[in-house]
């Protein structure tokens, strides 16, 4: 039994866990920048989720047991999806537990109770919230798997550990193909996170909402916890896709310093890819819903394209 | 022994057919024969198991039959597998049946008829799978199809009944006469009708095609691929309940073993392509169904259309399969096979279990439209939760059983990069790619009909009559549910045990499932891929356990506040501002219009109080463009022939003249 490693597992999933919010804060932030407006300080999300934590919960009185466990389901889901992504570290054990079609998995759990509880009281919104993510998600999650196997068929698995190992230990090499699948995997995950030009995050403009419709009931500590899984997701999407596509700084070696530098080049990474977030949200508008199925597929096309590009061209 | 067990099995089956026949009260008459099906489903899935664990072939040849062939009967690891699957179902929807019967049949001589038909239907089952020769196999496969189409005609009062059930009788005939063909190749190039000597026969490649043909339509008929589905979607709304259940879970994958035995077993020989065919056809019927699953309202419509969606996703790693073989890949190979087994089993439990709720459903709300449910919930909890872990599993989620066997599916198409051809590898893309964007679309299917038929509000007076259904209405449904669970948390176990059956039929099995210990699934190597199921629901239910006891203390001092819902302050809401089935799914019709024919009507209002009508209607193209036109060839064609009988003597004789004339140069 490993146990350093399970040790260091663990605290990677409580540091993911803990930073979530940042993340989400240091976009804003840097947003309103962007913006020209002064803009909250980078930790208010945190100051949010302890405001709702202290606040009381109102529940309808039509609430079925379901919508009263799904921010919990929702929460732990996503924590566990936390747990498998290699963040600064390779060869972790908790990464051998699920491969990246499984974590794939556990963000469709999440969004299949999220959908049933926006639909468990039987009000408009809730209903087509839970309609939106279902036509939004039946888009991006086919694009998501096959922009991963474009890179699972070139290291020949598919386990994230296994991805980030090769890249990191063989000589290094562009591949087409990683072009397509890093392009879609970036659309994916803008699609997913519920950011602009899909869906804004900003507003409850009625005519708009995406995910904040599912959650419109929502309140107190309940509220909390799926916002701080929303946050948690995005900062899963943010480590994957800088990891599988830029993993160099992620530590080899359970070692302090080789941890230390691969926390360090993650904070980095994490920085660079919330600029580019903000600057994209500050420049794009929103998308007419009914534009956003275009947007999709092409992100679902590219990822075919990357694909078969890969077995076409790439194979041997 | 366990081969007698079978025979046992077999004939309890039809003692249950043979019992309901004198009983004068419908109660008694349901229970004595649920409970000899139950009896005998028990005994096959026993039989079934050993065979599968054992790994080894047992024969007998019985004295009856025709006088120069008598049956042949055997149990290897792959007749073993599908008997467990065929008795266990079985065996299960036997403690549903009785109360079932009790609450929806009111005529007696009804009763008698769908007991009797339901033994020989179960019989039927297991004599296909048990035959070892092309005759007993036809026989058993004729009694099977003829047995359930008096269950679907069952309520034979109702015009639509009557027609899906000529429509099911019509296309099982037709594919039982193309599985008929295909033996008939066989036994020409070998020496009799038994599967041995199938075996042994050599065939040139021209004739394994048209070998192959036969068998995929004839087969691919009964096991409703696209586009020879369009029984399926007529026939299973119709049917009572738990014969759905056991038509779409069980007696689909009795074609699938069918075909595989052709395949795998007697043809012996792989094409490549075959598999590409296998495969494409599997892809389309995969996203077809589905897409047609989605726009449906009426609920067993959908679970029909569903199940050709599952087929397709079974057929994928048939098609994968067969490509890895003719390649000479045996593991992977074995390894798709596998995948497309373990998902008959998990599909038969959990479409069994989706049919068994549907039926529980309607037998209280008395609704079969999924629009004027909801709200189902508070008042069938027990169902509501056994369906929801049928719907959780259909649509592929972790830790249940359907995503188990989608990510063995994925696993085998990622390694299509050891193909030689740079075509079959971009196809096996496609079908990933068409694999992925299924599980998305089913999982927003199965979201709609959770979502509609049990929570939010109820759409329908009826609805709000309905009540917890019996206890053992209950008990089969947990059991299913449990089935469910177990096999997606411990699939390296139930992988482990089908091992003899790729041992049997490719002479390789799969050495790495275990090869990281019994927690982690390794399909190839530990290096290649892990799924570590029971830690996943372990991992889940710590961090659960962790974020509740955080938050215990906050509950305490705040406990949560019950009021009524926002209404945006306009007033009360009412059931009809819900989203309903139609409307949840209309993005998706948007997004992939053409897929369908869709009939969109807005009748303007005619008065200023009076606020209009919109109704959509929802065909299916295979129908409209394929059937439909045939069915009028077919009839212009018959009514030329009556040109032929004019009622003129002089004409008739000059016939029977012509006729000899040709008979006699022929002859002579």
């Amino acid at each position: 039994m490993n146990v350093s490693g399970w040790i260091l597992a663990l605290g990677q999933t409580a540091l993911l866990i803990l930073l979530a919010p940042l993340l989400s804060g240091w976009i804003k932030w840097v947003k309103c920048k962007f913006q020209n407006r002064r803009g909250p300080i980078p930790w208010q999300p945190y100051r949010d989720l302890a405001k709702l934590f202290r606040k009381e919960v109102v529940m309808a009185q039509q609430a079925s047991p379901l919508f009263r466990a799904t921010p919990y389901l929702v929460f732990s889901v996503t924590v566990l999806a936390s747990s498998i992504v290699p963040a600064f570290a390779v060869g972790l054990p908790t990464a051998v537990i699920a491969d990246v079609i499984v974590m794939v998995g556990f963000f469709a759990l999440a969004r299949f109770f999220l959908c049933l509880a926006g639909m468990d009281l039987g009000t408009a919104f809730g209903g087509m919230g839970a309609s939106r993510e279902v036509t939004i998600s039946s888009l991006t999650e086919p694009a998501m798997l096959l922009s991963i196997f474009t890179l699972a068929m070139t290291f020949t698995s598919t386990n994230l550990d296994a991805m980030v190992l090769h890249t990191l230990t063989q000589p290094f090499q562009i591949y087409p193909s990683f072009i397509f699948a890093g392009m879609s995997l970036l659309l994916v995950g803008v699609a997913e996170c519920g950011r602009i030009p899909i869906d804004n995050p900003a507003t409850h403009l009625e005519l708009t909402m995406i995910h904040e419709a599912m959650i419109l009931e929502y309140s107190g500590r309940h509220l909390a916890l799926l916002e701080w899984a929303s946050m948690l997701k995005m900062l899963i999407f943010g480590v994957l896709i800088c990891n599988l596509f830029l993993p160099w700084g992620t530590a080899l070696h359970l070692e302090p310093t080789a941890i230390a530098v691969g926390l360090l080049t993650l904070g980095i990474k994490l920085m660079g890819i919330g600029f580019v977030l903000a600057a994209s949200e500050s420049v794009l508008a929103k998308m007419r819903l009914f534009r956003t199925p275009e947007l999709l597929s092409l992100a679902f096309i590219i990822a075919l394209l990357g694909m078969l590009g890969h077995v076409i061209l790439e194979v041997h | 022994m366990y081969l007698h067990l079978a025979h046992f099995g077999v004939f309890l089956a039809l003692l249950a057919a043979a019992v309901s026949l004198p009983v004068r009260s419908i109660s008694t008459g349901a229970r004595m024969a649920f409970t000899l099906l139950g009896l005998s489903g028990l005994a096959t899935a026993t039989s079934g198991c050993m065979g599968m664990l054992t790994g080894c072939s047992l024969n007998l040849v019985l004295p009856i039959g025709l006088p120069w062939l008598n049956s042949h009967q055997h149990l290897d690891p792959l007749a073993g597998f599908f008997l467990l699957i065929v008795g266990g179902v079985t065996a299960i929807i036997s403690l549903f049946g009785p109360s079932y019967v009790i609450g929806s049949v009111s005529n007696l001589a009804a009763a008698r008829t769908l007991a009797f038909f339901t033994g020989l239907f179960v019989a039927g089952m297991y004599l296909v799978i048990l035959a070892a020769d092309a005759f007993s196999f036809m026989v058993a496969w004729e009694l099977m199809s003829v047995a359930s189409y008096f269950l679907v005609a069952h309520d034979h009062h109702k015009k639509e009944n009557v027609d899906a059930a000529f429509i099911y009788l019509l296309m099982a005939q037709v594919g039982g006469l193309f599985i008929l063909l295909g033996y008939g190749v066989l036994a020409g190039f070998g020496s009799g009708f038994t599967f041995t000597d199938m075996q042994a026969a050599t065939l040139p490649v021209h004739w394994q095609h048209i070998a192959f043909a036969l068998a995929f339509i004839g087969f691919g008929m009964k096991a409703g691929i696209v586009p020879l589905h369009v029984w399926l979607p007529q026939a299973h709304p119709v049917a009572p309940s738990h014969i759905s259940a056991l038509m779409s879970g069980v007696m689909l994958k009795v074609a699938v073993y069918g075909f595989i035995r052709f395949c795998y077993g007697l043809l012996g020989t792989f094409h490549w392509q075959w598999g590409v065919i296998i495969l494409l056809v599997g892809c389309a019927s995969a996203l077809l169904g589905i897409l047609y699953a989605l726009m449906q309202q009426d609920l067993k419509r959908l679970l029909a259309y569903s199940s050709v969606e599952n087929i397709g996703i079974i057929y994928m790693g048939l098609g994968l399969s067969v490509l890895f073989a003719s390649n000479g890949n045996p593991v992977l190979a074995a390894l798709g096979l596998v995948a497309a087994l373990y998902h008959c089993i998990n599909h038969a439990l959990f479409k069994s279990l989706l049919f068994l709720g549907a039926g529980a459903l309607i037998n209280q709300s008395g609704q079969h439209d999924l629009n004027r449910m909801g709200g189902l919930m508070r008042l069938m909890p027990i169902t509501a939760m056994c369906f929801l872990v049928g719907c959780i599993s259909i649509s592929a989620l972790p830790p249940f059983n359907g995503f188990v066997s989608e990510w063995l599916t994925f696993q085998t198409a990622l390694q299509g990069t050891v193909l030689d051809s740079g075509v079959t590898k971009s196809i096996i893309a496609v079908a990933a790619a068409s694999l992925a964007l299924t599980g998305a679309l089913a999982a927003a299917c199965f979201v709609k009909v959770f979502g509609i038929a049990f929570l939010g509000q109820a759409r329908h007076q009826d609805t709000l009559q309905a009540h917890e259904v019996s206890f053992g209405m209950r008990a089969s449904q947990i059991l299913l549910a449990s089935g469910c669970l177990l096999l997606g948390i411990f699939p390296s176990a139930a992988i482990n045990s089908m091992q003899t059956i790729p041992t049997d039929l490719l002479g390789i099995g799969l050495s790495q499932v275990e090869s990281g210990g019994w927690l982690w699934l390794t399909p190839i190597s530990a290096r290649a891929s892990s799924y570590g199921a029971p830690l996943v629901l372990f991992g889940i239910s710590i961090a659960w356990a962790g974020a509740y006891l955080l938050l215990h203390p906050r509950r305490r001092k705040t406990p949560v506040r019950y009021s009524p819902r926002w209404d945006c302050g306009f007033g009360s809401l009412s059931t009809r501002n819900q989203y309903t089935a139609t409307s949840f799914s209309q993005p998706i019709r948007r997004i992939f219009r053409p897929i369908w024919p869709i009939d969109e009507r807005v009748d303007p209002p005619s008065t200023a109080e009076d606020g209009g009508r919109y109704s959509v209607h929802v065909g299916d193209w295979a129908w409209e463009k394929l059937y439909l036109p045939l069915g009028r060839m077919i009839q212009r064609s018959a009514k030329m022939v009556t040109k032929i009988q004019g009622g003129n003597i002089r004409t008739y004789l000059a016939y029977s003249f012509f006729t000899l004339i040709v008979m006699l140069w022929i002859v002579i």
